[in-house]
């Protein structure tokens, strides 16, 4: 089974990458680092950092992701190497979004596992939560889910289904705040506000599910499936629908319950956030550089994978629901079975 | 594919320019598979094929008649096989990576 790499993070301003035999070296200001490649699985570049076009193509290569992100970690580009993969999976991923019976059919596995996870949050948040003011709402919400995905099997066509989604993730969000439990005065969460974030959840949030769309992205290039043509999300011009609907069941996994997570347990503090000019809340360097820290331990933490019966790491888990995609859109397997975590 | 610890230490002769140019390469094919920690000491971490392909490329480097090259297998991963004193430069490349 594949090894989950390590992901480098470059957030040090002016530093520079460049290729050295297998090795790859980091010149900065202060001190010089050097990793050898076999052990990275993608890079990920905040801002002022350079890169030699030899170590892009070796990357390229290999098939090692390169991501670069504005200082505030908004995705600016990746890199993409030749067109790999099957064709003939390709072809039946085309055919399939083409149907609409397909379509509708593959939306709905991918919606019941984002609905069944946010349910499982929603009813453990209940459990641990301090206080009817909190545990009434979100047990409420918990029962909601329960009807939505009662609703999104009975759906009769992608409109239903999306309005099914959208009404849930509105009560969703509507009692988010009843999750958090530290700095409850900083970390209020009215709404979702996205470019920009208006508030340090906010931040938090768009920045978590940031890496986790990229993750996507590549699950779904390692497959060989295209990342672009999806099936609960619109086709458009530039967009990863694909992996943004595969992104769908881990959402409340690696973001909003790693985003709740650092923020109890005070790794997150208030100061950890700037404010910009329209409104805008950002991370600072320090922040950005914990939150990293505690999303990388995150995704080395096992979880029981409930069709493969056995423990993978979290951060491998996307690249295995790709594959199980895969399966399902060659038609190798009846259905798509979306990650439910337990 | 998983991955194991191993720990190479080598000597290398070093009196004529040839020698020097052996040890310059052997030390480059260990810094591609790893980490140095002594001035003749490297920790890899490293699967199987990886494994297979750096003692390959060593091999070809050095003269067997008058270097030497060691390979420890660190079984049990390198926290339980190893302690450490004094100066300690490893970084442990599957920690997050954040620069």
């Amino acid at each position: 089974m594949k090894v989950v790499l390590n992901t480098l993070y470059i957030q040090t301003h002016g530093a520079y990458l460049h290729l050295d035999h297998e090795t790859l070296k980091i010149k900065t200001e202060e001190r010089n680092h050097q990793f050898p490649l076999h052990h990275l699985g993608g890079i990920v570049l905040f801002g002022n950092v350079s890169i030699s076009p030899f170590l892009i193509h070796r990357c390229a290569a290999d098939g090692r992701d390169v991501i670069w992100l504005s200082e505030y970690g908004t995705f600016q580009a990746r890199l993409s190497g030749k067109t790999t993969g099957n064709v003939l999976l390709r072809r039946a991923q085309f055919c399939l979004s083409q149907n609409d019976q397909g379509t509708l059919d593959t939306a709905k596995y991918m919606l019941a596992g984002k609905l069944q996870n946010t349910r499982h949050v929603l009813q453990r948040a209940g459990r641990e939560a301090k206080g009817d003011s909190d545990q009434i709402p979100l047990n409420e919400c918990a029962e909601l889910y329960r009807q939505s995905i009662h609703n999104c099997q009975n759906a009769n066509d992608l409109d239903q289904l999306r309005g099914i989604e959208g009404y849930a993730a509105k009560s969703y969000f509507a009692v988010f705040s009843h999750m958090i439990r530290s700095n409850r005065d900083v970390f209020s969460f009215t709404e979702r506000s996205k470019r920009p974030p208006k508030d340090p959840i906010n931040a938090l949030l768009s920045f978590a599910y940031t890496l986790l769309a990229n993750e996507c992205i590549a699950a779904c290039e390692g497959v060989g499936l295209d990342p672009q043509v999806g099936f609960l999300h619109t086709i458009r011009s530039g967009r990863p629908a694909l992996a943004l609907d595969l992104m769908e069941e881990f959402r409340v996994i690696l973001g909003d319950r790693f985003v709740l997570t650092v923020i109890n347990r005070n790794q997150i503090k208030p100061d950890d956030f700037i404010d910009r000019p329209g409104g805008a809340v950002y991370l600072t360097e320090n922040g950005r550089k914990t939150f990293l820290t505690a999303y990388q331990k995150r995704k080395q933490e096992e979880v029981p994978h409930l069709l493969l019966k056995e423990k993978i790491p979290l951060g491998l888990v996307p690249h295995v629901q790709a594959r199980l995609l895969a399966r399902y859109i060659r038609g190798d397997t009846p259905a798509y079975q979306p990650f439910i975590l337990r | 594919m998983s991955r194991f610890d191993i720990l190479v230490t080598y000597d290398v002769n070093t009196e004529t320019s040839e020698g020097r140019k052996r040890l310059r390469k052997v030390a480059i094919a260990c810094q591609d598979y790893g980490q140095r920690v002594q001035k003749s000491v490297f920790e890899c971490r490293v699967t199987q094929s990886q494994y297979e392909k750096l003692s390959h490329r060593l091999y070809k480097i050095i003269k067997p008649n008058q270097d030497s090259i060691r390979f420890y297998k660190l079984l049990g991963g390198r926290e339980n096989c190893v302690e450490s004193f004094g100066v300690d430069t490893f970084v442990d490349f599957d920690d997050p990576l954040i620069i």
